[in-house]
């Protein structure tokens, strides 16, 4: 292993040679086979095998990819949630190279301060559609505000500070303050999960393609994450702001020289990170009706796997990421036991460590180029 | 506020600085004896079943704990998130080996009569422990592989990827056949009756005299220390800080990246494994709930506040924390919230505790209580480079790295 990458170009061994391009062939098609690899033998096994379905009373098994497709359609949604959470992963990674450990508990509390608003405006699901649309949007807006103020709260007290230090001390204040706001949403809610009124009737059938029903929760979660993405892509990439964010990615320094007051322009992306991380506990609140001081960390590790398959630092690539581990785990969910779900994704992230750290589409930072 | 800071860390530079000027060469080594001598003769001031016996020997097992993160982190500078799998698996070489778990086997070493009329296998405790550290070097090789060539924060969440899969299988390992009808695991129901550790010749380790586990850790950590201590002046530890430091000179200088990094994977890996089998035993159970991501913060909350790649460090700090965990929190400040009309108990939120001891100590004290002589050589530089910066006088101050000689610890 030494050798092959100590040797200089110009005269490797023969098997140096080889191990070389098993390593370029791994690293260019190993994570895409391997991402494939569960749809196509699930897909595989209900063809051949069939699946079975207990219709009025008595089973029967069907030879069709209709399971799957639930799978997926189960699987996309709610990975459009965590590509919300994926994205302020990516964004804060992309300007200041940090894993913002402690976003995941910003989605928690974000949802906690959903379901809190909900709660005051005495909102049930017997609200009628004009109301509970105008209610939720103004949910929506404050929730976003109130995350995105806590996360650019966090980088001003732990992470500012620490900017000239070395990378291990910043990290260990996010991990620090991920348990802190751990502990917040646990004094706030109490330490079991709960359940949360389902406003919208999460599960009830819009329309059928193909065999697979679509739920009003795919449908509330698209419409949310859909319209987000597009705004922040058009900020990102049309604004003066957005232009600032981009610059200071590249180099902070040379941003500074240009004018650009890089502080504030990072504090701004963990703003955006944050309220995108809000609209996903809202949604995340509406689609799974239940809340739990503990969800933050397996979404924000799940968020963060989805940002580095996609490729940490690109937008585009978080989401898509986000919406590949919501299949997987909607996969693992439904074939293996969602009690080994967090193993598979985790499987999943070391595959995508050894075989193409800079994920998918690419990553964008400072260290890519 | 950082005016303040600077002066106050000037201020604790100078105090060092003295008290490293007034003491004499043999003040360590005498100051080590004497608390050798305390540690040991420490049990007999208490009751042997007290309370605090039992959290002594707690903290001594997080202190080794500590001591092997220590490696990983403070010494190859590898942020390792994924600390309690070591631990997990530790536990379970002695879940494995020493009880009855393995039903259908009858295997007997070196053990207590009981325990040889008993079905499973049952090895001798310091049999076990060895099976430990082989185990969790193989699985600190494991862990450090796909790691190699990743930036430092990759490594963090590879780590921790790693720690959870560990604890996601051993909670469900009761659904995991091993050919007998015998499981991996036995998941959160726990691994019961596990053997006492049995040394022919010496007292028999029981819950109601407590004094035989704790002379027992206390050799595991004096052990452990004695190791530290010696490859942290090794040509290993020398490279392991080379690397932490620089990793491009030191690959270029000819230090061998992927063994030295592996290797600081195992032996840190190796001290968590013998704690995590003590633990097993001392405990009398082997439950999958004890191995949560929460532990992995706990021991490196215990790193960080001792001081990165300070071994005296991480002994206070695994033994400072130990007892707040097992002592104060639980025992003397958990009604603290009340007294303020607050409805909970800070056991509730002793990771919240941690997290925010975590914080304040890299805000306002980075290098920890007892820093590594480097690293306390580097700030004070930083400081002193600072303050020319500052007073736009770089004259003198700058110079002043200190004398050659001071601060050996």
């Amino acid at each position: 292993m030494e050798t092959t990458t100590v040797s200089p170009p110009g005269l490797p061994a023969a098997p140096a040679r080889q191990l070389a391009a098993v390593r370029r062939y791994a690293g260019q098609w190993g994570l895409i086979a391997a991402l494939a690899a569960l749809p196509v033998y699930y897909g595989i096994h209900d063809l051949v095998f069939g699946y079975q379905v207990t219709v009025a009373g008595h089973q029967q098994t069907y030879h069709d990819l209709a399971n799957l497709g639930y799978d997926f359609a189960q699987g996309l949604s709610n990975g459009a949630i965590w590509a919300l959470i994926a994205i302020g992963y990516t964004l804060v990674y992309g300007i200041i190279e940090l894993i913002n450990f402690a976003h995941g508990d910003v989605f928690m509390i974000g949802s906690f301060t959903a379901v809190g608003l909900w709660t005051v405006f005495g909102l049930t699901p017997g609200e009628g559609a004009a109301a509970l649309t105008g209610f939720l949007l103004l949910t929506l807006i404050i929730t976003m505000i109130v995350t995105g103020s806590l996360n650019v709260l966090i980088e001003r007290v732990a992470y500012r500070p620490l900017r000239s230090a070395p990378k291990l001390a910043a990290l260990i204040t996010a991990v620090g303050f991920s348990f802190i706001l751990q502990n917040v949403g646990l004094l706030w809610r109490g330490g079991s999960p709960q359940s949360v009124p389902d406003l919208i009737g999460v599960q009830q059938t819009v329309f059928t393609i193909g065999g697979v029903a679509i739920q009003r929760g795919y449908i509330l979660v698209f419409a949310v994450m859909i319209p987000l993405v597009f705004a922040l892509s058009w900020f990102i990439n049309s604004t003066r702001a957005g232009r600032a964010m981009r610059a200071t990615a590249q180099d902070p320094e040379a941003a500074r020289l240009m004018g650009i007051n890089v502080n504030a322009t990072i504090s701004l992306t963990f703003l955006l990170g944050g309220m995108l991380a809000g609209a996903a506990g809202l949604v995340y609140a509406l689609y799974e009706t239940n809340i739990w001081y503990f969800q933050g960390f397996k979404a924000g590790l799940f968020a963060f796997t989805a940002a580095v398959m996609g490729g940490i630092g690109n937008v585009r690539g978080a989401v898509l990421g986000g919406l590949i581990i919501g299949v997987i785990q909607a996969l693992s969910d439904a074939r293996l036991g969602p009690q080994w779900t967090e193993a598979v994704v985790f499987g999943y992230l070391i595959v995508i460590m050894v075989l193409r750290p800079r994920g998918l589409l690419g990553e964008e930072t400072r260290e890519a180029g | 506020m950082s005016g303040f800071l600077r002066r106050l860390r000037e201020r604790e530079r100078r105090a060092a600085a003295a008290v490293a000027r007034r003491l004499p060469p043999w003040w360590n080594r005498a100051l080590a004896g004497a608390l050798i001598v305390i540690g040991i003769v420490l049990p007999f001031f208490f009751p042997p079943d007290s309370g605090f016996m039992n959290g002594t020997i707690i903290a001594v097992t997080y202190a080794v704990m500590s001591l092997g993160l220590n490696v990983v982190v403070g010494f190859a500078g590898l942020l390792d998130l994924g600390y309690v799998a070591f631990y997990a698996l530790g536990a379970y070489s002695l879940g494995w080996f020493g009880s009855d778990f393995f039903f259908k086997l009858r295997v007997h070493v070196l053990v207590s009569p009981i325990a040889n009329t008993l079905q499973g296998i049952h090895l001798n405790f310091i049999l076990i422990l060895i099976g430990a550290a082989a185990i969790c070097a193989a699985a600190g090789m494991l862990i450090g592989l796909p790691t190699l060539r990743l930036r430092s924060d990759y490594i963090a969440i590879v780590t921790l990827a790693f720690g959870e899969i560990i604890a996601t299988v051993a909670v469900n390992g009761q659904s995991v056949p091993v050919g007998g009808g015998m499981t991996l695991t036995a998941g959160n129901l726990g691994i019961s009756a596990v053997d006492a550790p049995y040394f022919p010749g010496t007292g028999s380790f029981s819950l109601l005299n407590l004094r035989p586990w704790y002379w027992l850790i206390l050799a595991i950590l004096l052990l452990v220390l004695f190791v530290n201590l010696r490859l942290r002046d090794s040509r290993l530890g020398r490279a392991w800080v080379a690397l932490r430091e620089d990793e491009v000179a030191a690959v270029s200088m000819g230090i061998p990246l992927v063994k030295t990094k592996l290797l600081a994977y195992s032996v840190g890996a190796v001290f968590g494994g013998m704690a995590g089998a003590f633990f097993g035993t001392y405990y009398t159970e082997v439950n999958a709930s004890q191995f949560a991501f929460g532990f992995s913060i706990f021991i490196l909350a215990m790193v960080v506040i001792g001081g990165l790649g300070s071994i005296w460090g991480a002994l206070v700090g695994g033994l400072a924390l130990g007892y707040i965990n097992n002592y104060l929190i639980p025992d003397v400040l958990n009604d603290l919230p009340s007294k303020f009309g607050l409805h909970f108990q800070l056991t509730q939120v002793e990771f919240g505790i941690f997290g925010f001891l975590l914080v304040i100590m890299m805000l306002l004290r980075p290098q920890g209580l007892i820093p590594e002589r480097r690293r306390r050589l580097e700030m004070t530089a930083q400081i002193a480079a600072e303050d020319a910066q500052l007073a736009e006088a770089p004259t003198g101050e700058v110079t002043v790295i200190l004398p050659p000689g001071e601060g050996a610890a």
